[in-house]
């Protein structure tokens, strides 16, 4: 039978989801880049206790218009946050709120080291070693490595047990190309699940992507599904005014 | 400390930026961390071909676009659309860092929140907020060949920022080269930070008030050079 990843609906994308699930979600941390429709999708399913992996802790869809991870700690799905960037200087966020009230746990990774243990899992790796933050928080409770004069911090891997990410096109292999800098962790993320699910804004023949052009191998993919929505505008300085307008209402 | 030169003129954002600017030579790759570093992608002259690295995935980009203009897709990381370059490209988040890891970057500019005398820093958290946010801060400040903090001098409640230990939880050690402030351009060096260059009617004395560690003063010592 023919290889067919394509899926119709956003429910049927995000099936299968469950309790404690460790689930990467792509992104950067700007709207463009995030799987907005399966974030939103799994803010309607009754489950709790995620585990999140993502870059930044996200605005929420009053500032974007359309859904970021915050959604997840609005309907009060997360119990653990594994984030790089949580916070941000335009507004207090549901994380903060909830990390200060004691009803989430926060593990801090930089940037870069986030990234390498999100692709030690993905290409079946043990840990990496890194010697960024060797000296700081980050470095405790952690086992240090030292090469050649060299100190480094093992890091161990992030398997999930779902990714959501974004892209541009896909085809029914689940081959995907990106757009721009929205490729960021949409593409670090596939394939570092047992289950990997983009939502795309086209759907294309098999074929019709260039094979110098895929950036993600579509064996890394398990689910494809066409947005349900049309690509938010992300105007920069209407948002920085949304997230102004919030902050001074709060602060009020 | 008191507030006796608040009446004094200091740097605005922009022309810290050029300050940072005017480091920047051809063919080095630099990385612009959020906010003020940032402006200095717009203030390079165009005769210089600097590669800026945006660690959310791009590298080559140009000037950040006037407002209302560019792609959701091309933006630096501060989120801002920023205008395409012929041989600019696009990375994958893994290759993005790995060539921060691998020393390839010149230059970082990053802000700071301390810097120590030894060239500790500390920029990702106020204890008292409990939470604060990493980024790519830890891989830059580290791994690039000279890592730049641009800062005010002081903090709005005039304590000091350039501290003989940083109080706040590191960002890394012994990893800055150079201190642009508002008032000042100071490198650190083996012996001590080293005051180079002042605002427009500082004196050494003054600056060295609202500096917790001995300043090295330079003995050529001069106002501020923009270009």
């Amino acid at each position: 039978m023919a290889i067919n990843k394509i899926v119709s609906t956003m429910d049927e994308a995000v099936a299968g989801m469950h309790d404690g699930a460790m689930i990467h979600v792509g992104g950067f941390g700007t709207i463009a880049s995030a799987p907005s429709c399966l974030l939103e999708a799994v803010s309607e399913l009754n489950i709790k206790d995620l585990t999140v992996v993502s870059n930044s802790g996200g605005f929420g869809k009053e500032i974007w218009g359309e859904h970021d991870v915050a959604v997840l700690h609005q309907t009060g799905k997360i119990k653990k946050h594994i984030v790089s960037a949580p916070t941000n200087p335009l507004i207090v966020n549901e994380l903060e709120t909830r990390f200060r009230a004691r009803e989430i746990e926060v593990e801090l990774v930089p940037q870069g080291t986030m990234a390498e243990r999100i692709r030690a899992a993905r290409v079946g790796l043990g840990g990496i070693l890194t010697p960024v933050g060797i000296g700081t928080v980050i470095e405790e409770g952690k086992e240090v490595k030292e090469i050649n004069g060299v100190k480094y911090l093992l890091e161990l891997p992030l398997m999930a047990d779902f990714s959501l990410i974004r892209g541009a096109k896909a085809d029914r292999w689940g081959n995907l190309v990106y757009n721009g800098t929205s490729r960021t962790f949409n593409a670090t993320m596939a394939g570092a699940a047992k289950v990997t699910i983009a939502e795309v804004d086209e759907v294309v023949e098999l074929g019709d992507l260039d094979p110098e052009e895929i950036i993600t191998p579509g064996v890394y993919v398990d689910r494809i599904v066409l947005r349900s929505a049309p690509k938010a505008k992300d105007n920069y300085e209407e948002v920085a005014q949304r997230a102004a307008d919030k902050k001074e209402k709060e602060e009020a | 400390m008191n507030d006796k030169f608040s009446d004094k003129f200091r740097l605005d954002d922009q022309t810290m930026a050029l300050r940072v600017a005017k480091e920047l030579e051809d063919g080095m790759v630099v990385n612009l961390g959020i906010g003020t570093p940032c402006l200095a992608a717009n203030l390079i002259p165009t005769d210089k071909e600097v590669l800026f690295h945006a660690e959310n995935g791009c590298l080559g980009f140009g000037q950040i676009c006037t407002a209302g203009e560019g792609s959701p897709d091309i933006v630096n990381a501060g989120g801002q659309p920023v205008e395409p370059k012929p041989g600019m490209c696009f990375l994958e988040h893994c290759d993005s860092f790995a060539i921060v890891r691998r020393g390839l970057l010149d230059y970082t500019v990053l802000g700071g929140l301390q810097v120590s005398e030894k060239g500790d820093l500390a920029n990702w958290m106020v204890p008292k907020k409990e939470i604060g946010t990493i980024g790519g801060a830890m891989d830059l400040a580290l791994c690039a060949k000279n890592t730049i903090v641009l800062m005010t001098h002081n903090t709005k409640d005039n304590q000091f920022k350039i501290v003989k230990e940083c109080s706040y939880p590191l960002t890394g050690e012994r990893c800055v080269n150079m201190v642009i402030t508002d008032i000042a351009v100071m490198v650190i060096t083996e012996d001590g930070i080293v005051l180079k260059e002042t605002a427009p009617g500082w004196t050494a004395e003054e600056i060295q008030e609202l500096t917790e560690p001995t300043l090295i003063i330079d003995p050529d010592l001069h106002d501020i050079e923009l270009v």
